[in-house]
Parts: C-alpha cells; structure tokens; sequence
C-alpha cells in the first residue's frame, strides 16, 4: 500500500496538473494526486469543491482541460485513446445509484460484463450470484431495482462496480442519497472492499468511515487539493486552516 | 382528540349517541358503518344518475319524430345481414394493411428517431433528412398524401415501381405514420435520463450498446401507450385508401349503401372498425395503468 508519488510511475491511478472548467467556472485548478496499489485514498471538501468531476474525469466521463490522467503509468487522456477499453478497467459507483430500471438486478450486474466481452454470460452470472449471495443479496437477484431499499439498490451498484474486477474502483458520494441508517450496510461493503485489497479513490462526506478505511485523506477545496496525508493525520490534525475551517463546520453541523 | 366533556356540560346530551369520548371501543365499529354507508350512498347515486342520463337520452332518440326513418334508413336488420358478409371480407383488406403497415412504422419510426437523437458527425446529413421527413410528412393530411402517391406515382410511369393504389395508399399511410411515431419515440429517447447513459458508459459498454440495452428499452417500455394511441388512430384511417380506389371495408359498405338506398351498411363498416380499436384501446388502459411494474421507472 505504498503511497506513490504522482508522476513517478508506479501508482495505479496519476492524476497530473488536471484542471477543467465549465464555461467560465474553474472546477479543478491543478490537481496532483497519485493512488497506488490496493490503496483506498479519500477525497473530501464541501459540495462544489471538485470531487465529483475529479472522479468523472478519471472515468473519462469528463474529458480534462491540461494536465494528464495515467492508468497504471499509461496516459488515459490523450484523444488516441479509446475510452470503453479504459472504463472497462474501472469501476464507478454514483451517488444516485443510477442502476438500470428495466433489468433485474442479476442483469444489472452482469450487463456490462457479458456486452463489454469481458466475461462469458455463464462465467459473468456465476460470478454475480458469489457476490450477491456473499453480500446478503442473493434472494434478490430476480427483483427490479424499485423493489430495494436504498442501502440495497447502492450495494447492487457496488457489486456492479466491482463484478468485472477493475483496476480501481471510484466511489462518488455513494451514502449521500441514503436514509442515515441504510449508510452503515453500504460503508460495510467498502470496508470489505479494501480488505480485499481493492484500489480505490472515493469521494465522501463520512469522515468516520474515511479515517477508517482510507490510507490517505485529500482535502480538496475550490478546485485545489490543500492537504495530502495519512487519514487520521488530515482528519484528528489538519495543518492547513482550511482544513481546519471544513472539518470545524462539519463537527458543528453534527456530521462528523 | 376530543376534550373530555364538561361535567356540567350539557352539550354532550345532543351529539346523537351520546357523548363522544375518547378511547370509546365501539367507534372502529361506527367507522366502519358509516364508510359503509356511503359506499351504498355512492352507488346509489351513481345508479340513478346513469338511469336518468341514459333513458333520457333514449328517450329522446326513439321519441324524435325522424327516429321511425333514422331506424329504416341505417339499422335496418335486413339490410345488414345482406351486407355484412360483403363488408366483412373487403375489412380483411384493412385488417391486412394495418398488421403490415403498424410493422413498417415501427421500423422506420424507430430508426429515424434514433438518426435524429444521435450525436455523430457521420450521421449528420441522415439527421436532416430525418428532420425534413418529419416536418414533411405529419404535416400533410393523410388523405392527401395517399392521393398523391396513389395517382401521382403510377402517372410518373417509372420501371419497377409497384402501380397498385393499395400498395401505393399503404406506403402513404406507412410514411404518414413513420412520422407520428418517429416523434413518439424521439420523445421517449429523450425522456432517459442523461445519467442512466453515463452508467451504461461507466460499466465498459460504448455508445451503440448503451442505446441498445439500456436507453431504448426504457424509452420503448415508456412510449407504449402513445404508440397504442397512434396504431388505432392508423387502424381507422386505412379507410382512407378509399379515395384511390382500393375496395376496402367503408367503399364496399358505401357501394352497398349505395346499391340499397340505405345507410346500414356504413353502421355494419362502422362496427367492424370498432371490433379491432376498442380491445386495442382496453389494451392501452392496461398498459398504461399507473401501477404497472414492468415499466420501471427511473427515480
């Protein structure tokens, strides 16, 4: 779980001086931050402070202004590349879930798999009935995502996410549209997750479960990435002020 | 929650059943009496005011003084069952058209709506075309459109191309309502929202399996009721090849009320058309009841 340097090759996600601008809005101003193998870094900051696009532009969703994205020490950026082979890769899990309505969960898990020929459709099934069944979702496999809870329509996205065995997962704000007590079933399933070793790069607002699960804490405000460091360090003792300002305003609002 | 009654009040001697207190263990009982009763209430009223509605009109109809000839002229039992069989062959025709014409216009409709919502260059010069086809052809009447395919093509004497006004009138009405749908379904395409399309991109598909398995499903799944709307409204206007000279069920009753002077075989036409769009329409209610599952609607 080495914490690599950005730039220096040997980290599975590089985000290079990325920035990116909607219209006359600056989101991301530079923004330097390595994720190194079976590493689980975690972005925190205000609503609007870059995470989300940060997390969309790694995913190619979002295409960067400057600067370089590298996956496993290759460019992902650069317009040669071909964007399907790179999210085949990756895994990404939205704050809204954003399952597929009309397929049943066993086939909202196994679509991307099975069409993206990354899997056979046995090999793909057989696999997503393992983890339903390990996550306590084996009894839902025939259910439309209407028919979940929250907790479960997020842990499905999960599962989607990571079915195919991605590089690295990107986890956006994925409890922040949970009732508060459907969160802890989510985080549980990250928290398996990292003991698996999985890399991954996640957006959140928990700071609890950051300073649990993350090895490294980035405090991102205004579209710059302040403070860099392990969890507890960044979150029990920040050294900039803005840090300090955020997490105090958490504390009060009791959400920390 | 009712407030414990005076002692000295003598208010609660004139609430007829005593005085309403709080925790009272018959009042499930009187709640359940009373939704009763104005379940009985309603259906009585509703009753009564079919009865009065309907006789009225009825009555009003038999009673006029032109319904002994209105009778004679268009519900004679004679005239219909000498026409009936000769009617119902010639719907056959529109019965064949529809099935083949509904099954173009879903093709031709579906792709169109997918040219014009697609975002690649290459396709560019298809996505005007399909805009220009729209704009031409919902906004011509039908009517006119069959005549013009129906007489025009065959006057341009071109090598190979079919001259029978029904096949004519049947890409007329094809085109005509390529159209319609191509909008349903542009409608429906657009309705998905944008981030089930990231999903599909996020979990490894490109952009034609993400239409394919995860934008058209929804948008088709959404569209049925509207699409149901617009294949009754075809069913009826087939009738229209009428005006290029295709014998289909109205021209045969037409002919017949023609040949009888009488007007019944237009009432047997009529309810032919009625036999196909009305299960077509209860089949509409059922699809688009509020609480079907299989629709699946993105929160």
């Amino acid at each position: 779980m080495s914490a690599g340097q950005a730039g220096d090759g040997s980290a599975v996600i590089d985000v290079l001086s990325v920035t990116k601008s909607f219209g006359d809005l600056d989101v991301l101003k530079g923004v330097e931050l390595a994720v190194g193998e079976h590493e689980a870094v975690a972005l925190i900051g205000a609503s609007g402070s870059g995470k989300s696009t940060l997390l969309r532009c790694v995913d190619l969703l979002e295409e960067v202004d400057g600067g370089d994205i590298l996956l496993d020490g290759k460019v992902i950026t650069d317009p040669s590349v071909d964007p399907v082979a790179i999210r085949k890769r990756l895994g990404f899990v939205f704050q809204s879930f954003n399952l597929f309505p009309h397929l049943d969960v066993l086939e909202n898990v196994t679509l991307g798999a099975i069409r993206s020929g990354q899997m056979s459709k046995a090999a793909a099934r057989d696999r997503a009935r393992e983890l339903l069944d390990r996550f306590g979702l084996g009894d839902r496999e025939r259910e439309k995502p209407d028919r979940l809870s929250g907790g479960q329509q997020q842990r499905v996205a999960l599962i989607r996410a990571f079915a195919p065995s991605p590089r690295a997962l990107l986890l956006d704000e994925v409890t922040s549209a949970l009732d508060p007590e459907l969160v802890g079933e989510v985080l549980e399933l990250v928290r398996e997750l990292k003991s698996e070793g999985m890399t991954m790069l996640i957006a959140t607002h928990e700071m609890g479960f950051a300073r649990e699960v993350a090895d490294r804490v980035a405090f991102l405000e205004d579209g710059r990435l302040l403070e860099v460091g392990p969890a507890e360090a960044v979150i029990d003792s920040p050294s900039e002020p803005e840090t300090r300002r955020f997490l105090g305003r958490l504390h009060q609002g009791g959400l920390a | 929650m009712t407030p414990p009654a005076h002692p000295n009040s003598t208010e609660a001697d004139v609430i007829p059943g005593g005085p309403l207190l709080p925790g009272d263990g018959g009042r499930q009982a009187a709640r359940e009496r009373a939704r009763r009763a104005k379940t009985r209430r309603g259906q009585a009223i509703a009753f009564l005011s079919s009865v009065l509605v309907l006789g009225g009109l009825a009555v009003a109809v038999f009673t006029s003084t032109g319904w002994p000839e209105v009778q004679a002229q268009f519900f004679s039992v004679e005239v219909f069952r000498d026409s009936f069989p000769g009617i119902l062959s010639a719907f056959w025709i529109d019965v064949q058209v529809f099935l083949v014409v509904e099954v173009i216009v879903l093709i031709l409709g579906l792709f169109v709506a997918v040219v014009r919502t697609s975002t690649n260059p290459a396709l560019f010069p298809f996505r005007v075309l399909s805009a220009l086809y729209v704009d031409v052809f919902r906004g011509i009447p039908v009517v006119l459109l069959i005549y013009l395919f129906g007489f025009g093509i065959p006057a341009l004497e071109l090598e190979g191309v079919p001259s029978d006004p029904l096949v004519l009138g049947a890409i007329a009405l094809s085109l005509a309502y390529g159209s319609y749908v191509a909008e349903v379904f542009r409608a429906g395409i657009l309705s998905v929202h944008r981030t089930q399309v990231e999903s599909g991109l996020a979990i490894g598909l490109n952009r034609f399996q993400t239409l394919r398995h995860i934008v058209l499903p929804q948008a088709i799944r959404r569209v049925r009721p509207p699409l149901l709307n617009d294949f009754i409204a075809l069913q009826k206007d087939v009738a229209l090849l009428a005006v290029v000279g295709v014998i289909e069920a109205y021209r045969q009753a037409q002919i017949d009320a023609a040949a009888n002077f009488n007007y019944t075989p237009l009432v047997a036409a009529a309810l032919l058309y009625l036999a196909v769009t009305i299960p077509m329409a209860r089949l509409l209610d059922y699809i688009s009841r509020p609480d079907d599952p299989s629709r699946g609607m993105a929160k």
